[in-house]
């Protein structure tokens, strides 16, 4: 990913900040300007989410595309933050031949996503490990 | 629709790995077929839409209606020709666009067309490519590609409702065995499910048999009025419905996780124009870009409860001779898949099993549906075809 469209989502990506609308109360991440429930009746404002979720769905990825090739396998899920939205991300530190399943319970965390080569751009994400 | 359209030809290359042909080449066999099977000449044709997801990427050439238009000698004609893209139903939206066009009454003849040249670049690259009908940002940043995605679906589909690994095995299982009589099809060698389930994992449950291959080719059909239709062919095959709907375009953010709405809508509205019910199909060309994905379409168009597409599946419904065969002619499975041709393969498909001229012949066909998905569900087209033009 080049780094204008990294940076653009700087906020997103370090802090989990997405956006709620004030009109039906419904929370998104990734942050959406129009409320896709009231669209132009819709009052959107900021939200950082707490992080804390749990899965909806998991695999475990094999053959990855890009920068993710050299991570293979790892865990990959459908999370359902608290908040109630819903976002895709890997889930790390679930120890060796533990499975992630749908229920469990994951919370964020900071992690190195890659550095696209010796002298590429290092890019930064949140993740989320098992609570 | 305003008026009723017609099918009278249909054309196609055979699909695989066409490392001696070029992406024009290829879309010229496809549509000079399609041209000849309908008896039309190239001075008759109004306009062409072909649908073509990332010649960009497969091989950094954009512009490709013109392109096309050009090598099938239209160009000189100044017949307007035009590119749509919608991920792998981009060949299902142009069929569609063709429709409505003549629908319109602003077209008389236009040729459908769907091509995509995928094995110019390497398994890796292609698979990046593959990744852009998910959402690059929020998906595929984040560790997706579309294997991962449909894998998140499937095992839903698993936890939720007790579909099994086997019931998807055996969704490559048959549609290898159906296309053993397709003389285009990519793959015509049978498969056992023990050896779908021996093959590397992809992503889990998927496995590399669970996914259709990456494929060269093109397919086109010619379309006209419903009135002008049999001073083409005796026996063309009638658009009773087409229609297309759209989702999120990300998994994570649908209604339900193991469900395509856009297909369910889309089903819904042409079952409606049509004045069809599922039970009224007698075959399917369904989305099979992975098994998952046909257990998802068999339940999304109605012939199956929710929950019960990997049963209805392995218990024979979906086989030829079964309640509602699904891809007689092998599915994206074992025809090959390349991205914006397979819409239109579809319907190629299809118009032989309404005229009886099938590899895999559905015994008394009289109505079809074809189902073309983008990406992971995005966008969906659903057609419904008919032998006979209804009132």
């Amino acid at each position: 990913m080049t780094a204008p469209r990294f940076w653009r989502n700087i906020e997103q990506r370090y802090r989990l900040v997405g956006t709620e609308c004030e009109t039906c109360g419904t929370a998104y991440f990734p942050p959406r300007e129009l409320c896709p429930e009231c669209r132009r009746d819709g009052d959107v404002v900021e939200k950082e989410f707490s992080g804390e979720g749990q899965v909806v769905s998991a695999t475990v990825v094999h053959d990855a595309v890009g920068d993710y090739e050299s991570e293979t396998p790892y865990t990959l899920a459908v999370v359902e933050l608290d908040e109630g939205t819903r976002l895709t991300s890997q889930v790390v530190d679930s120890g060796e031949g533990e499975r992630v399943e749908k229920g469990d319970r994951v919370e964020a965390c900071f992690r190195r996503v890659s550095d696209q080569g010796d002298e590429g751009i290092v890019q930064y994400g949140t993740r989320f490990k098992p609570v | 629709m305003l008026r009723d359209v017609a099918i009278v030809g249909v054309g196609q290359t055979s699909f695989g790995e066409h490392w001696e042909r070029s992406f024009r080449d290829l879309f010229v066999t496809a549509g000079v077929r399609a041209l000849e099977d309908a008896g039309v000449g190239g001075d008759e044709i109004d306009a062409m839409y072909g649908g073509n997801m990332s010649a960009g990427q497969f091989i950094n050439q954009e512009h490709v209606a013109a392109l096309i238009a050009d090598y099938a000698g239209l160009a000189s004609e100044r017949v307007p020709a035009t590119r749509v893209e919608a991920a792998d139903a981009s060949g299902g939206l142009a069929f569609r666009q063709s429709v409505l066009d003549v629908a319109s009454g602003a077209s008389d003849v236009v040729v459908a067309s769907g091509v995509e040249k995928m094995t110019d670049l390497g398994s890796e690259e292609t698979n990046d490519a593959l990744a852009g009908s998910a959402d690059r940002e929020w998906e595929v940043f984040g560790g997706g590609n579309v294997a991962a995605l449909y894998a998140l679906m499937a095992r839903a589909h698993m936890d939720r409702y007790g579909t099994t690994r086997r019931e998807l095995s055996e969704v490559a299982v048959k549609n290898h065995q159906n296309a053993t009589e397709n003389e285009y099809a990519q793959y015509r060698n049978e498969v056992s499910a023990e050896v779908v389930e021996s093959t590397p994992y992809v992503a889990e449950p998927l496995r590399a048999f669970d996914c259709s291959p990456a494929s060269d080719g093109a397919a086109a059909v010619v379309v006209v009025p419903a009135e002008t239709a049999t001073e083409y062919v005796d026996d063309p095959v009638y658009v009773e419905a087409t229609e297309q709907a759209s989702d999120s375009l990300t998994v994570h953010d649908r209604r339900d996780v193991t469900t395509l709405d856009a297909t369910r809508k889309a089903a819904e509205r042409a079952y409606d124009e049509a004045g069809v019910t599922p039970g009224d199909v007698d075959l399917a060309e369904v989305h099979d870009s992975y098994t998952v994905a046909e257990v998802l379409a068999v339940e999304d168009l109605g012939f199956a409860e929710k929950g019960e597409g990997g049963e209805f599946i392995a218990e024979g419904c979906g086989s030829v001779g079964g309640e509602t065969p699904t891809n007689p002619s092998g599915g994206l499975k074992a025809c090959g898949h390349p991205l914006g041709a397979t819409g239109v393969r579809q319907v190629v498909d299809a118009t032989r099993q309404l005229r009886g001229e099938a590899g895999t012949q559905v015994e008394d066909a009289s109505v079809a549906v074809t189902q073309n998905v983008g990406g992971t569900g995005g966008t969906a087209v659903v057609n419904v075809l008919s032998d006979r033009r209804s009132a």
